[in-house]
């Protein structure tokens, strides 16, 4: 498979003052990401998980190592904007990333920096909005949807950019679980249905049991990678570091401290029930 | 209790002056100012009224409304006309006391009352039917050729329309930190100007922080969606002249050349 996006070595580190560097954030990562592919990106406050978010499209340049986003070097200053095109970022906070006090200019925001003709931005607009399932608010006043609508329309901006790569910042840790649920719920249909290579950066692990791929950052560095699955069932090494497993997880965990023989890999709560109903009656 | 402020006040509405390009008003408002501070006669004033007028009927703006809104300026008018009425020289009507009336200083009263009046009535026409963000588009477009000799006209639209977004978001953010204020004891509406004055301030305060925390929030947002400066910047609603906007133009012409006429030929 085609790499999207690929760190060699990345290192960061803040200047706290002119001249003087902090702590190292990030400590030679080397991450690939898979075109098409639905990759979490785990890890505590401090992780370092913030800013590898703002170094994948070259708000924060590298001060160690290389970040390639389809083979462009994010330090080559003049391609900013292609690199920036082709990877999206949603943030945290839905206010501080809405620029109109109307839905739809503000998804065309992003087309209209591009210099597209007017009739392709309108089609982006609609087909943006249509994606995260909020057309019919198009002409309303951002400030009067709700928490989970407002970061619905500020992916809807970033994917108007058409961008292969969409990062999301913790997009659901301002959100209500209902919010919470219609993001992440949209986040998975544009990466199956739509394509769209995913990386979402969260500490909710309930959000990436339907990723591809788990990726736990720790300290700035790679701790744990694999498979949702191979990554929750490692239990011990999870609390570790200070981050809880699923809650099916960490049930089939204690079930198997007491002594009953299940395993630990059934992570939606069907699949849960039924581990734990045949082990039983075996 | 701040919900209540709204600021460029705009009342959806589909009339022909609706519907009117945001350049064509906004041009349309400058000469229709220029007419009210030249006009000197009454036939003159006649038919910037008339204008005016004809105005106010096509765009179906309430009248209750431009009322509500001359309301706070009822003061200023009141002194504006009392100054002029005593301190104008001239020809003495009525004395009283050391004060005294002239012929001059009653016309020259209600000259600037009415001038002020009309002025602020036709500048409420152009906020009430058109969109904030429509107006700074119109201003961006209109500045347009002044960016030769050094104007940022791109980046005060900019501003103007980032203002214009923020506003519901810290009257909001006002309101949080009001109350959390309340919680704790705070007074914002006992004692006198000075003690009220001082209770505001631990809410200025926690909102300029969190105001510079979101400036810096929303120009990473904005530099991750390829924004760099206006240079090759398209826009989704382009700005079109129509028909109407030609017609209009020309009422303007008509308006402003009668008006110059006028006082030209001092009728």
């Amino acid at each position: 498979m085609e790499q999207i996006f690929e760190t060699q070595r990345l290192s960061f580190q803040y200047q706290t003052e002119p001249g003087v560097s902090g702590a190292l954030v990030l400590k030679e990562i080397d991450l690939s990401i898979e075109s098409g592919s639905f990759v979490a990106i785990v890890g505590h406050n401090g992780s370092g998980k913030s800013t590898l978010a703002k170094l994948s499209n070259g708000i924060l340049l590298p001060t160690g190592g290389k970040v390639y986003v389809e083979g462009l070097d994010t330090m080559d200053r003049t391609l900013l904007l292609e690199i920036r095109r082709r990877v999206g970022v949603v943030f945290q906070n839905p206010d501080n990333q809405i620029v109109s006090n109307l839905v739809e200019d503000d998804v065309a925001f992003a087309p209209e920096n591009l210099g597209l003709p007017p009739e392709d931005i309108r089609r982006r607009v609609d087909a943006a909005l249509k994606a995260v399932d909020m057309y019919d608010y198009r002409l309303h006043a951002p400030h009067l949807l709700s928490g989970g609508q407002k970061q619905r329309v500020a992916i809807a901006g970033i994917i108007a950019m058409r961008p292969r790569l969409i990062v999301l910042d913790e997009p659901t840790a301002m959100l209500d679980p209902q919010g919470r649920k219609e993001v992440i719920d949209t986040v998975k249909q544009l990466c199956r249905e739509h394509g769209i290579t995913v990386a979402l950066i969260t500490h909710h692990m309930n959000e990436c049991i339907d990723a591809d791929r788990l990726v736990v950052l720790s300290d700035g560095e790679i701790v744990l990678d694999g498979t949702p699955v191979h990554v929750f069932t490692q239990v011990e090494k999870l609390s570790e570091l200070g981050l809880a497993p699923p809650e099916t997880t960490a049930l089939l965990f204690a079930l198997g401290q007491m002594g009953l023989n299940v395993p630990l890999d059934a992570l939606d709560v069907t699949a849960c029930a039924q581990t734990i109903y045949d082990s039983i009656s075996k | 209790m701040l919900k209540d402020i709204t600021l460029g006040q705009y009342f959806p509405g589909n009339t022909f002056i609706h519907r009117l390009d945001p350049r064509t008003k906004l041009l349309m408002t400058i000469v229709y100012l220029v007419c009210v501070f030249t006009a000197r006669t009454p036939i003159a004033f006649g038919v910037v009224a008339l204008y005016l007028a004809i105005m106010i009927i096509v765009s179906n703006v309430k009248l209750r409304l431009l009322l509500r809104g001359m309301k706070p300026l009822i003061f200023l008018l009141a002194l504006t006309g009392t100054l002029n009425l005593f301190l104008t020289p001239g020809e003495p009507l009525v004395s009283i006391w050391r004060l005294s009336i002239s012929r001059e200083g009653i016309e020259w009263a209600i000259m600037l009352i009415l001038r002020i009046t009309m002025m602020i009535t036709g500048s409420f026409i152009l906020t009430y039917t058109t969109p904030p963000m429509a107006l700074t588009d119109g201003i961006e477009s209109l500045m347009r050729p002044l960016k030769r000799i050094g104007v940022p006209a791109h980046e005060l639209a900019m501003i103007m329309s980032i203002a214009l977004r923020f506003i519901p978001t810290l009257l909001e953010e006002t309101d949080r930190i009001m109350r959390a204020q309340k919680a704790r004891g705070a007074s914002f509406d006992t004692g006198n100007i000075i003690q009220r004055g001082r209770a505001m301030l631990p809410i200025l305060l926690p909102l300029f922080i969190s105001a510079f925390r979101r400036a810096e929030e929303l120009a990473v947002a904005m530099e991750s969606r390829c924004y760099h400066d206006g240079e090759g910047r398209t826009r989704m609603r382009a700005l079109q002249y129509s028909r109407d906007d030609a017609l209009t133009g020309l009422i303007g012409l008509l308006l402003l050349g009668s008006i110059i006429t006028l006082r030209v030929t001092g009728l």
